[in-house]
């Protein structure tokens, strides 16, 4: 090929869009603002914190686009298709095979009647798998790329400490490949030296995985650690959004120098 | 009072009507539940008022009716069920499987064959095969209605997980058709073959829980199961001690308390049938024996 060819050949392929669009999302409780207004794109293979204090609709937010809670207004496009306009039957098939959300409390991610084997399996056998030996493979890999030990398969989360508990739902997530994953607060309620290990372990596996994720936090430091850009939410609007670095180094709303200053240092 | 006060196998009817309704749609749809207006019947609840709501919705004067409670027609269950239909509907009742055209059962298939001319209705005690998994009935709702069974497996899974084989031994869930996951009520799994391409037609009433699902004739019922861990239709590998019958399904009993322990066939119909035609097991003693 030619470098004319090749040059016109680059032209017509289409730009990349979006993972994610997201067009004025609203979500009110009443007369009450859970989220207004609420706009961005996410690449694949990009990460975005969204931040602020409790109450600011950050959660609001992650659930309305998770398709847990119905926005008002606004668009959601994954992939080229509305979410919203979705049949219910293929927005859940694309949360169990695309998607994952992982919560902030393992107990709600988790079964915990269910052993962990059975645990990371389930979305396995939701999208058909029917070997067991395949699960079984399949769930020591995950335990093994989690950190958790071979031998704790056939035990119940409930016998797990709450690092491992939060690694499981991880793997649990992860198993199918989804390619977007939302994080509501991931480390929160954990001590700070399992923190740094799960973040360690979130940042690796993102990476060799390529995920999208939208990370939920109040934590600044596992921003600068995990997202590529940020946006700042108070009272359910955006307040400012930009590359992490940049809106934690230069902080320009009130709210966000706010914020960046409130951090205890050790 | 006169006697046109009372009606025909207790119900009144427009509750039969009702029943009915529910019974014509659970066929329509195999396997998917059909709530209904479950009635307070003369019994508890476990005893069987679903079952004997939906036989009572059935059963017509020249009906031939045959109660049985664990295979067995002589157990508390099957004569107070056999003796209320007895007084409130007059009908005939029979021991016999091949005579009987409505069969009320609780926890077993008969042995011998069934024909088209029969219905048999089976006693449910929960009809959510989803319910220890899932306990929100809405989202078991929404599971069955979007086909999401995957969590079925989970509890196969575990089982193997836990056991090495799949363990569960009774109310082993099927696939109808190839959409609704269901319930066959607690029989054991050494019937569950028996449910698919059943000439008869099957139905299963729920009193309690108030639902009513159903098996046509010739419906196709697959037992679940894993590639590698296939369903096996599982019997206590003995011959019954008083027939001699290797293929049915037996009731282990204890006889002493040395150790000593007899099987015999948990269908008592099909054990005395065979013991008429002359067949003898282990610990068997001739029928003309016994008689005298």
């Amino acid at each position: 090929m030619g470098q004319m060819e090749q040059i016109a050949a680059l032209a017509a392929t289409p730009v990349a869009l979006p993972l994610l669009q997201v067009d004025g999302l609203c979500r009110n409780y009443g007369a009450r603002i859970g989220c207004a207004g609420v706009s961005f794109d996410i690449h694949a293979g990009e990460v975005l914190g969204i931040v602020g204090e409790s109450g600011s609709g950050k959660s609001t937010l992650l659930s309305c686009l998770a398709g847990h809670q119905r926005p008002d207004a606004g668009r959601i496009t994954y992939a080229g298709q509305d979410v919203l306009a979705m049949s219910e039957a293929d927005r859940r098939r694309l949360s169990r095979t695309e998607w994952a959300y992982v919560h902030q409390n393992p107990r709600d991610g988790l079964r915990m009647g269910v052993s962990a084997g059975g645990n990371v399996g389930e979305r396995l056998m939701a999208v058909g798998a029917r070997n067991y030996g395949q699960i079984r493979t399949r769930a020591h890999d995950w335990l093994g790329r989690v950190e958790i030990a071979a031998d704790r398969i056939d035990d119940r989360p409930s016998a797990f400490s709450g690092g491992m508990q939060q690694r499981l739902q991880i793997a649990r997530n992860l198993v199918t490949g989804p390619r977007l994953v939302f994080m509501d607060e991931p480390t929160g309620g954990l001590d700070v030296s399992v923190q740094a290990r799960l973040l360690d372990l979130l940042r690796g596996l993102v990476r060799d995985m390529g995920l999208s994720v939208i990370i939920v936090t109040h934590d600044l430091a596992v921003v600068r650690l995990l997202a590529d850009r940020l946006m700042v939410m108070k009272s359910g609007r955006v307040v400012e959004q930009g590359l992490t670095d940049q809106v934690l180094d230069d902080p320009q709303h009130a709210y966000t120098q706010l914020l960046v200053s409130s951090v205890l240092q050790v | 009072m006169t006697d046109t006060a009372y009606n025909f196998a207790y119900l009144d009817e427009q509750t039969k009507r009702m029943l009915r309704r529910a019974i014509l749609k659970a066929i329509a749809v195999p396997g998917y539940q059909v709530p209904f207006a479950s009635r307070e019947m003369p019994m508890p609840y476990g005893w069987g008022t679903g079952g004997v709501q939906v036989t009572a919705a059935c059963l017509c004067p020249d009906d031939r009716l045959k109660v049985i409670d664990q295979g067995a027609d002589d157990t508390t269950n099957a004569v107070s069920i056999r003796k209320f239909f007895q007084r409130t509907a007059g009908v005939a009742t029979t021991e016999r499987t091949a005579e009987a055209t409505v069969i009320q059962t609780r926890h077993r298939i008969p042995e011998a064959p069934l024909t088209e001319d029969q219905i048999l209705v089976y006693q449910v005690p929960i009809p959510e095969p989803l319910r220890f998994l899932e306990p929100r009935e809405t989202e078991t709702r929404k599971m069955h209605e979007l086909e999401e069974y995957g969590l079925m497996h989970v509890k196969l899974y575990e089982d193997i997980a836990r056991h090495g084989h799949i363990a569960t031994s009774y109310a082993y869930p099927v696939k109808v058709e190839g959409r609704y996951v269901m319930d066959p009520s607690p029989i054991p799994k050494f019937d569950n073959p028996k449910l698919s391409d059943c000439p008869a037609i099957q139905l299963f009433g729920a009193g309690r829980e108030q639902r009513i699902y159903a098996l046509p004739p010739y419906t196709q019922v697959v037992s679940l199961d894993f590639e590698d861990h296939p369903f096996v239709a599982s019997r206590a590998q003995h011959d019954c001690d008083l027939c001699g019958a290797d293929g049915s399904y037996l009731d282990e009993v204890i006889i002493d308390d040395l150790g000593g322990r007899m099987f015999v066939c948990s269908d008592t119909d099909f054990c005395t049938t065979r013991r008429e035609l002359g067949h003898i097991g282990r610990l068997g003693a001739p029928m003309t024996d016994e008689v005298a």
